[in-house]
């Protein structure tokens, strides 16, 4: 509706502030990709752009979003806060946990299981000491949950970190790749 | 019409239904009954529970009947093997994860899972496998969680996002870890939330404060009508020997809907706390004692007596409770008038009596709740609507979800849940931005407001808001005052440019009324300057706040206690020589103004009519019994007349004392009222005066859970 007045000039005087701006957290660079989404839906659909701007709050965050995020995402797409949890905790690319700072995953499906992936995982978990699921004490490596099928099966077995694919693994080259990480 | 019909066929029997119409609406039209979870009438399909499987001739897959839509020459099969087939597989799979625990579950009796599981599920399981188990939520104190039951029909996510409009639950995680909750924890909070046990086929959400009190199969329902608000909502009391348990909501299309407002379902939980009176109690040289029946009565009438005695008829007054009952108010007018006084009030709560005489002779909101959602614009002045009568709150919500164009002028901006054309908060205050309202409507009209409201209209100055709000006002659109604006002070202003907006508008003008029963306590004649049949008393009496200015001798309460009385009014209790309590409680408030207590039934332990903001007389029953020495106060009033050896006490029933009334209403005058020449202008109040949610009467102060959803929701009033 156009004509829409809201005249709270009594209360700000009074001292009374409205809700705290939670949506102040989001960076201009994220407000920005998030407008960009919005307009690509009809007026008053923000709950089609959740994933998107979760998407660019969680990369600015090293990776994993937290409840005053996902609020700030909720204030600024005008959404119920739990609608934004909802998508935050069905996706497996959102982490609603402190995480970190390098996503890997393995992956388990038929291709890469023929191919020796379940060898990949088992020696990427002995070598960083942790279990799928869990990070590095240092923060430095975050071992997601198994793949099912990225979508790379004639390059099985195969695994991506931080968004990049690497594909006929060994236990050497997962070595060398886990070691350029910084 | 015949375009907009289709013909199919439910188990071979021809029926017509309309394009669009889902298969269940038409099945259950039919009486074939198919058996669902997440589908519910109120709410948007979601189809996910698959438990409403049916065969549809020459479709290979059996169909979800709650989201296919029927079709012309369908042929649908409700129980053929097929169906049966997929309805029994389909509760196979909903009671994998399933706890079974039914023995421990307060759902055990009255559980659709459970009617389901026997009606159409296999005998014995199969599954061996290890079951799933999922934490519980805290939701807050109405609320409790057994999430391990949750079958996610996903009714209550649906319910906070389409009927409360704050959407708190969530489904949370996917595939075998989906929960149902709020994911930061956080107690639901709208004042409708406890419906949401009532949506929930299992025993995932149920009421928290009657947990584990008493089984379905034990209790007896009683159909009652609510006493706390002036919609008058309908509901089911459920007791188990004379005591309440707990009340649940009765479809009543017209009123509530299938819905009940938090406060109507957890106020019986206030019942039975340690200041409910119990016995007739005396002060006798400053010490309270109990005492029987006939030595109080004698002691209450001796008392009224004395006071006439000494003062005169004049210095006797009587005050009662606006949710009182019919026949309660109309035995208090009944005694008011044997002893000769007209100092009669129910409006406790107000501040500004001037000109009652421009009042409608029976307030209400001037359109039936039903026809609400199908209004144009609704302009609210001094109204918080949610808390004063959160079901025509609801009503309201849907007309502006439907377009309807829904304004406020508060003294505080709200938070309604719904679109909002205007919001005038504060500013100027109620009055000055009122008039500015009516001002901009006069002049689009190029009319003139009367005589009377010329000053108040002529320093206005409208803004955008106010021509909005004055532009959107026409036929279907109504002017409502509500509760903050009856008890501001300058109430008699904010009704005459209120009025006078309306009639220039062409809006229905109509009041939120205080209590469940403001309409009945005018037609009893329970105000100074109306009798019986709200016909103008020939020597009026002293209102509320003048019986407080005046000073009164002998004082009759009903229902009432001190917090109930602004502070303005309320020294008038501790300056009466003898106050005579009729009341269900008695806290140290009361205990220290009264001098007799006369312990009276609830309108949860009485018979009685309550007649609600449309105008809709509503009686019932009592559903549960008083508590010990406790009686119905209409008993109570009518053995007091006794006492007082008055005549025409000698009613055997409720039923009697309300015919008595409906042959005084013949002379309901429904004429033009009486106008005061000039409106003095005065400030409204601000901040707000408002009892806030869970401050209404007695028994809803005593509701432990009403009290700490409160406190968790933060209300600063309640
Ligand atoms: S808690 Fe009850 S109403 Fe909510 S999704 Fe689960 S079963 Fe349905
Ligand atoms: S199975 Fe591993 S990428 Fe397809
Ligand atoms: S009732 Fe139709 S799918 Fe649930």
């Amino acid at each position: 509706m156009s004509d829409s007045f809201k005249d709270t000039t009594a209360q700000a005087a009074a001292g009374e502030s409205p809700e705290p701006l939670t949506e102040a957290m989001l960076s201009a660079h994220a407000r920005e990709v998030i407008d960009g989404w919005l307009t690509r839906f009809p007026d008053g659909q923000g709950r089609s752009a959740i994933i998107a701007a979760l998407r660019v709050v969680q990369h600015e965050n090293n990776g994993y979003l937290t409840p005053p995020l996902m609020d700030a995402v909720a204030a600024y797409l005008d959404l119920p806060k739990v609608q934004v949890y909802e998508v935050a905790t069905f996706y497996s690319m959102f982490e609603t946990h402190p995480v970190g700072r390098h996503h890997v995953s393995v992956c388990t499906n038929v291709s890469c299981m023929l191919r020796g992936g379940e060898a990949i995982l088992a020696h990427l978990e002995n070598k960083l000491g942790i279990e799928v699921g869990e990070s590095t004490p240092d923060g430095r490596i975050f071992l997601k949950r198994e793949e099912e099928c990225l979508a790379a099966c004639c390059g099985a077995p195969m695994m991506m970190v931080d968004h990049v694919y690497y594909e006929h693994l060994t236990p050497e080259t997962v070595d060398r790749i886990i070691e350029e990480l910084d | 019409m015949s375009d907009d019909t289709v013909q199919l066929e439910v188990n071979g029997v021809p029926v017509t239904a309309r394009k669009g119409q889902m298969i269940i609406e038409v099945t259950d039209a039919a009486d074939a009954y198919v058996p669902r979870f997440c589908y519910h009438p109120k709410l948007s399909i979601a189809a996910n529970c698959r438990m409403c499987l049916v065969e549809v001739e020459n479709v290979p897959k059996p169909l979800p009947a709650c989201a296919t839509p029927v079709a012309d020459g369908m042929k649908v099969q409700t129980r053929s093997g097929r169906a049966l087939a997929a309805q029994r597989a389909t509760m196979e799979f909903l009671l994998i994860n399933h706890p079974l625990d039914c023995p421990i579950c307060d759902q055990g009796g009255e559980c659709e899972l459970q009617d389901l599981a026997m009606g159409f599920g296999r005998d014995v399981s199969r599954y061996t496998e290890r079951k799933r188990v999922v934490k519980d939520k805290d939701l807050g104190p109405l609320v409790s969680t057994d999430m391990t039951r949750c079958i996610h029909c996903t009714r209550c996510v649906r319910f906070g996002q389409e009927i409360a409009g704050i959407q708190e639950l969530g489904t949370i995680g996917r595939g075998e870890s989906t929960e149902i909750g709020t994911f930061v924890e956080r107690s639901v909070g709208h004042e409708l939330s406890g419906n949401i046990i009532d949506l929930c086929p299992v025993g995932a959400l149920n009421n928290k404060p009657y947990r584990y009190r008493a089984r379905s199969w034990e209790m007896t329902q009683h159909a009652t009508v609510s006493g706390h608000d002036c919609a008058g909502s309908n509901l089911y009391a459920h007791a188990v020997r004379g005591r309440v348990m707990r009340a649940v909501p009765r479809p009543e299309e017209r009123i509530n809907e299938t819905w009940l407002a938090d406060r109507d379902r957890y106020s019986c939980h206030g019942l039975y706390g340690e200041d409910r009176l119990q016995e007739p109690m005396l002060r006798r040289d400053g010490e309270w004692h109990k005492v029987d029946w006939e030595t109080a009565l004698k002691a209450a009438a001796a008392g009224l007596k004395d006071a006439v005695g000494r003062s005169g008829p004049e210095g006797l007054g009587f005050l009662a409770h606006p949710s009182s009952t019919l026949e309660e108010f109309l035995l208090v007018e009944e005694l008011a008038s044997a002893l000769g006084s007209a100092n009669i009030d129910y409006r406790v709560h107000r501040v500004d009596f001037r000109d009652p005489d421009a009042e409608p002779t029976v307030p209400g909101i001037g359109v039936p709740i039903a026809d609400v959602e199908g209004l144009d614009a609704i302009l609210l002045v001094g109204s918080l609507i949610r808390e004063e009568v959160p079901i025509l709150a609801h009503r309201v919500r849907k007309a502006a979800l439907a377009g309807c164009r829904v304004s406020f002028i508060n003294p505080t901006v709200g938070e309604w849940l719904f679109p909002v054309q205007a919001e005038i908060a504060g500013g100027a205050g109620m009055v000055a931005e009122l008039a500015a309202v009516l001002q901009s409507a006069a002049r689009k009209r190029g009319v003139a407001v009367s005589e009377r409201l010329a000053d108040v209209v002529s320093g206005a100055h409208p803004g955008p808001g106010h021509d909005a709000i004055a532009a959107s006002l026409g036929q279907e659109s109504v002017v409502w005052l509500g509760l903050v604006a009856e008890a501001d002070p300058a109430r008699a202003d904010l009704f005459a440019i209120a009025e006078e907006l309306a009639r220039l508008t062409g809006a229905r003008f109509g009041q939120l009324t205080v209590g469940a029963n403001s309409a009945g306590a005018a037609l009893a004649g329970v105000q100074p300057h109306r009798g019986r049949g709200a016909v103008p008393r020939p020597r009026p009496g002293l209102d509320a706040g003048a019986m407080a200015s005046e000073g009164l001798d002998g004082l009759l309460l009903l229902n009432l206690e001190p917090e109930d009385f602004p502070p303005e009014t309320r020294p008038l209790l501790d300056d009466a020589r003898c106050v005579v309590a009729l009341t269900p409680f008695a806290d140290d408030a009361l205990l220290s103004c009264a001098d007799v207590l006369l312990p009276t039934g609830t309108f949860l332990e009485t018979s009685g009519t309550f007649v609600n903001c449309e105008g809709r007389w509503q009686s019932f029953s009592g559903a549960g019994r008083p508590p010990g020495e406790a009686r119905p106060a209409w008993k109570v009033l009518r053995v007091l007349g006794n006492f007082l050896d008055q005549e025409g006490f000698d009613f055997d029933d409720t039923d009697e004392v309300r015919d008595a009334l409906v042959s005084h209403l013949d002379g309901l005058s429904h004429g033009a009222q009486d106008r005061p020449d000039r409106i003095l202008a005065r400030e409204s109040a601000s901040p707000a005066r408002a009892v806030g949610l869970y401050g209404v009467d007695g028994l809803v102060r005593r509701s432990e859970p009403l009290q700490a959803a409160a406190a968790a929701s933060g209300d600063p009033e309640a």
